[in-house]
């Protein structure tokens, strides 16, 4: 079968349809004729964007990580745990998959996340394509959806909720940090278009 | 939005004996019984998600089993000055709604017991629909798909309360709070039931669409 693709030609990645990419102006998407699947974004400005709100959300997770999160004020007796703190307190116990799932949710892959993206963001803006960053962003789209800092966020509130009948509760630095930090990180997710990766680089780049 | 126009009728990439790239969306020409990679970036080439029926079920079949301890078995025990209380899911559920939280109550109630158990059923239906190679109500299939997608890591709330919870009531001689074996089992439900979302193929719920020349030509 000798079939000529016309070069915008794309498949679904939820019914497999063939369909032609319409040059997007910006703002726009494009979604899938059959099942409404979003094909295509074309973000205003992806990379700078993008790449000052994955940098914004560095900073803030070194904070959301190095500061205490919560504490609980109990007749004087003042408890404040750190992320990090929490899975330690859960690993000491015996309760080791559990705070590994932990460690790995709220701490690792968001890291990894992150990471990564710069890893494949800064090259691309200094104008150096390179196809050795394609793992990395492979390795994005894995860790992507273990990344789960915004239900950590409000396992934070109910357990606050559950203990306020008990104790003063106190919410530290990290705790501020890490609801921003879920802001950049979505804001930084809409102004990303993954076709930057993939095409060729932008006029003027160099070879 | 803005409207996208089908490309040779209405043809799929499989039928065209293309596969689409699952990182990068590139399509290339798919060969039977041959291990490809993407021309663009490299990651492995699949027409659909490779055993996607058996191992969802597999999946599923195993977080339906560890659902029962995970809410039959205590999730935390408190001990404190008035004695050792144990809670399962449930019964922390109903402590919440008792102390005058009911929308906190609402919440663990919906991302602990109703998100596991609709996604388990929703898995199992989806799965056991697309075996049978049903032509019927392919968009609401598809819609509930992604409801189960988009819900799934709700679920992981009450593994977040437990680790709080545990950190911060350790309060030697006044209060201590310990995670309960239901913990692990709820942890793993989560895991699992994530892991066969993932290997669920949605492009599967549409496939029957297509001539059943495309059936004998794979697989
Ligand atoms: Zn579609
Ligand atoms: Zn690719």
């Amino acid at each position: 079968m000798s079939l000529t693709l016309p070069a915008q030609t794309l498949a679904c990645h939820e019914c497999d349809l063939l369909q032609t990419e319409p040059a997007l102006a910006p703002g726009q998407t494009a979604r899938c004729v059959r099942c409404g699947a979003l094909l295509a974004r074309n973000p205003p400005d992806s990379l700078d964007r993008t790449l000052a709100l994955t940098l914004t959300a560095a900073i803030l997770y070194v904070i959301a990580n190095a500061w205490p999160l919560v504490g609980l004020d109990m007749q004087g007796r003042r408890v404040e745990v750190t992320l990090i703190g929490a899975v330690q307190a859960l690993w000491s116990e015996g309760m080791t998959p559990v705070a590994a799932l932990v460690f790995g949710t709220a701490l690792l892959f968001p890291l990894l996340e992150l990471a990564m993206i710069l890893v494949v963001l800064i090259p691309l803006r200094l104008g150096r394509v390179s196809p050795r960053m394609a793992p990395f962003f492979r390795l994005v789209r894995s860790v992507q959806p273990w990344g789960m800092v915004e239900v950590f966020l409000l396992g934070m509130l109910v357990s606050l909720v559950k203990l306020s009948h008990m104790a003063t509760v106190l919410l530290g630095p990290a705790f501020w940090a890490m609801a921003a930090l879920i802001l950049t990180v979505t804001l930084a997710g809409r102004a990303f278009d993954s076709r930057l990766l993939w095409q060729a680089p932008p006029a003027g780049a160099g070879a | 939005m803005s409207g996208v126009m089908p490309a040779g009728g209405r043809l799929t990439a499989r039928e065209a004996g293309l596969a689409s790239c699952h990182v990068c969306g590139q399509l290339a020409r798919h060969v039977a019984h041959r291990a490809l990679r993407c021309p663009r970036c490299r990651a492995p080439l699949h027409l659909r998600k490779p055993a996607s029926v058996s191992t969802t079920w597999a999946l599923i079949v195993a977080s339906a089993i560890l659902f029962v301890p995970a809410n039959l078995l205590p999730m935390m025990t408190t001990s404190s000055l008035l004695g050792t209380q144990r809670d399962t899911i449930m019964s922390g559920v109903v402590f919440l709604w008792r102390s005058g939280s009911w929308p906190l109550a609402a919440v663990v109630f919906f991302a602990s017991i109703v998100v596991p158990l609709l996604k388990i059923l929703a898995l199992a239906w989806l799965t056991a629909s697309v075996q049978r190679r049903s032509r019927r109500r392919l968009m609401q299939r598809t819609r509930l798909y992604r409801l189960v997608e988009f819900v799934g890591r709700w679920s992981m709330l009450d593994i977040y309360v437990i680790t709080l919870l545990v950190a911060l009531v350790n309060f030697r001689g006044i209060a201590t709070i310990e995670a309960g074996p239901a913990a692990i089992a709820f942890g793993a439900v989560v895991v699992l039931t994530m892991f066969a979302a993932m290997t669920f193929d949605p492009r599967l719920i549409w496939d029957p669409l297509a001539g059943p020349d495309d059936l004998a030509r794979h697989d």
